[in-house]
């Protein structure tokens, strides 16, 4: 009988305490979804107007539903040779920063080393500085230099960029590796190289891939310091610039939704991926 | 066996190749840069380095507007983006349960499609003819709007709003990644503890879960704030003549002007005025030991 009262009176004194914090969470949790919908608005916009049939040169109005960018997505002169590009240049420079960016990485958590600081400014800089500083001041070592800007400028620029973001990558990854494996397999007799290539390179392949997942996205998606150093060449992002000027079609918008289908497909192979290793 | 006399030299034969690209292509270009902001001429003359440091005044005496307007923009964008990315990743850290990553799938989603593409998107949200603008119109919520200065003579498109809006969109992801890891990391417990020892969760956000956030608020306002002070996308393809940044001016200095010392100047320039402001807000945050 005389423990109620004592529990009526701290629930009581909880109460508008736990009102308070009814309202918070499900007030907080509806703002977080609004901000969620406003991150999605513009990318459903995107696919929605893929589907228009536009009765002007720009994509701005809904007029009716129809398939033809679609069915027909390179009906647009330049379009897939830009897109092609792109998909080269990518591939690329993926490869190159990735390797580059890997052995990077890789000495950096395997060795100790006098100079890390500067070495890791010199990595962390191209991250924090704005693109419009680093496309501009390639283009004056380029114009220095009397190299013509071109296919080969666009990649050692993309490649430029992406070392950095691989460097980190990789190397998040490769902080919390058991480097005891490596030993297990000397001693079991296998030697340096094939420990390398059969311990230590499948054990960092998962951070290798969403290295070069990473920067295959950057490469296709780059445009402010491609735009400084392209010359004559059009990659897709610089068509989607020049478009912009003269008229929109919908088939700007099917490659937009193809390229995130295409992204989120591969991302999910690499999870996958990742787990059937683990 | 060679490999064996080559071993002392492994760590820095595995650095070179990347460093050295870095080397020549980030770092050297920003002396060449340097060298290109001191030079005096015009491009059919060709330009020589005469240590014209004039260049420097001209930038800052013909574009303060634009370097101010840019700072004022960037500057909103990331405080939306605060607000708006805060409780989010809030939400995600301590409400997600299973659906976290998810959610954090989510966040990043914008980021796999075009950038370029997802600006002509808000061009067409915002467009005159739009079914936004109109329902705005025949609601009349536009008038209001038009009184508080939000959109202009019944317009979205080609008005400050849609840039900063449009900026603080693109950059939103960056700020919402860092504070959930930040947000992440704080033992549970503490969070328990807090609330037990000042009662409540209101205070307890205060006084222990924001602080221990302070890391993540520094990290994404950097991330956010850098590219949108030096964005010209959104700028050109959602503002109009009076709303372009400094970005828009280095672009066209550099690529139709073709006047490279001055552009130049104002790059340098902007990377200065970047680093004085970032140095200003790790003081006011009272991160100075994050900023390394």
């Amino acid at each position: 009988m005389a423990v109620q009262p004592i529990a009526a009176r701290a629930r009581s004194r909880w109460r508008p305490r736990a009102v308070l914090g009814f309202a918070g969470r499900h007030l907080v949790t509806v703002y977080g979804a609004l901000v969620l919908l406003y991150l999605f608005l513009p990318i459903a916009v995107m696919v929605l107007f893929s589907f228009n049939e536009p009765k002007s040169r720009f994509n701005f109005v809904w007029q009716g539903f129809t398939l033809d960018a679609w069915t027909d997505p390179f009906a647009v002169p330049g379009l897939g040779d830009a897109m092609l590009l792109s998909l080269e240049i990518a591939a690329i420079s993926t490869v190159i920063a990735t390797t580059l960016g890997t052995l990077v990485a890789f000495a950096l958590v395997r060795y100790r080393f006098r100079g890390s600081g500067p070495i890791n400014l010199l990595i962390l800089l191209p991250l924090t500085t704005p693109e419009i500083v680093i496309g501009a001041s390639l283009l004056t070592l380029f114009l220095q230099m009397g190299v013509e800007t071109g296919f080969m400028t666009i990649v050692i620029a993309h490649v430029m960029f992406n070392i950095s973001y691989v460097v980190v990558i990789v190397r998040a990854r490769l902080r919390g590796f058991d480097w005891t494996l490596e030993e297990a397999a000397m001693d079991l007799g296998a030697n340096e190289l094939q420990t390398f290539l059969k311990v230590t390179l499948p054990l960092m392949f998962p951070g290798v891939l969403a290295g070069a997942l990473l920067a295959f996205a950057l490469s296709l998606d780059d445009f402010i310091i491609t735009l400084f150093n392209s010359g004559q060449e059009v990659t897709f992002p610089l068509f989607v610039w020049g478009a912009a000027r003269v008229a929109v079609p919908p088939q700007i918008n099917v490659m937009g939704t193809m390229i995130m289908v295409a992204t989120v497909g591969l991302l999910a192979l690499s999870i996958l991926v990742q787990r059937a290793r683990s | 066996m060679p490999f064996a006399r080559l071993r002392p030299f492994l760590p820095y034969l595995l650095l070179l190749p990347g460093l050295a690209w870095l080397a020549i292509f980030f770092a050297a270009p920003m002396f060449t840069l340097a060298q290109s902001s001191l030079e005096e001429g015009a491009f059919e003359t060709g330009f020589r380095f005469t240590w014209n440091w004039s260049n420097y005044s001209d930038a800052i005496q013909e574009f303060d507007t634009q370097f101010l307007r840019s700072f004022r923009y960037a500057g909103v964008a990331t405080l939306l983006a605060l607000v708006m990315g805060y409780p989010l990743a809030y939400v995600i850290a301590f409400r997600g349960g299973p659906l976290k990553n998810y959610l954090l799938f989510m966040v990043v989603l914008p980021f796999f499609t075009t950038y370029l593409i997802r600006t002509l998107a808000w061009q067409t949200i915002m467009s005159d003819e739009g079914q936004v603008v109109s329902a705005l119109q025949t609601t009349g919520v536009m008038e209001v709007l038009d009184a508080l200065r939000i959109s202009q003579d019944g317009r979205l498109l080609a008005t400050p709003t849609a840039v900063v809006t449009a900026i603080t969109y693109n950059y939103l992801p960056f700020m919402v990644l860092p504070i959930y890891v930040s947000l992440e990391r704080i033992d549970r417990r503490l969070v328990e503890a807090a609330q037990d020892l000042y009662g409540g969760p209101l205070r307890a956000f205060r006084t222990v879960v924001f602080p221990l956030s302070l890391p993540g608020v520094f990290a994404g306002s950097l991330l956010t704030f850098i590219p949108a002070v030096g964005d010209f996308v959104n700028a050109r393809l959602l503002g109009n003549p009076n709303t372009s940044m400094i970005g828009n001016v280095i672009q066209s200095r550099f690529l139709v002007v073709l006047d490279y010392p001055l552009a130049a100047a104002i790059s340098f320039i902007l990377m200065a005025l970047i680093l004085v402001a970032v140095l200003i807000y790790a003081r006011l945050l009272g991160t100075e030991d994050l900023a390394g």
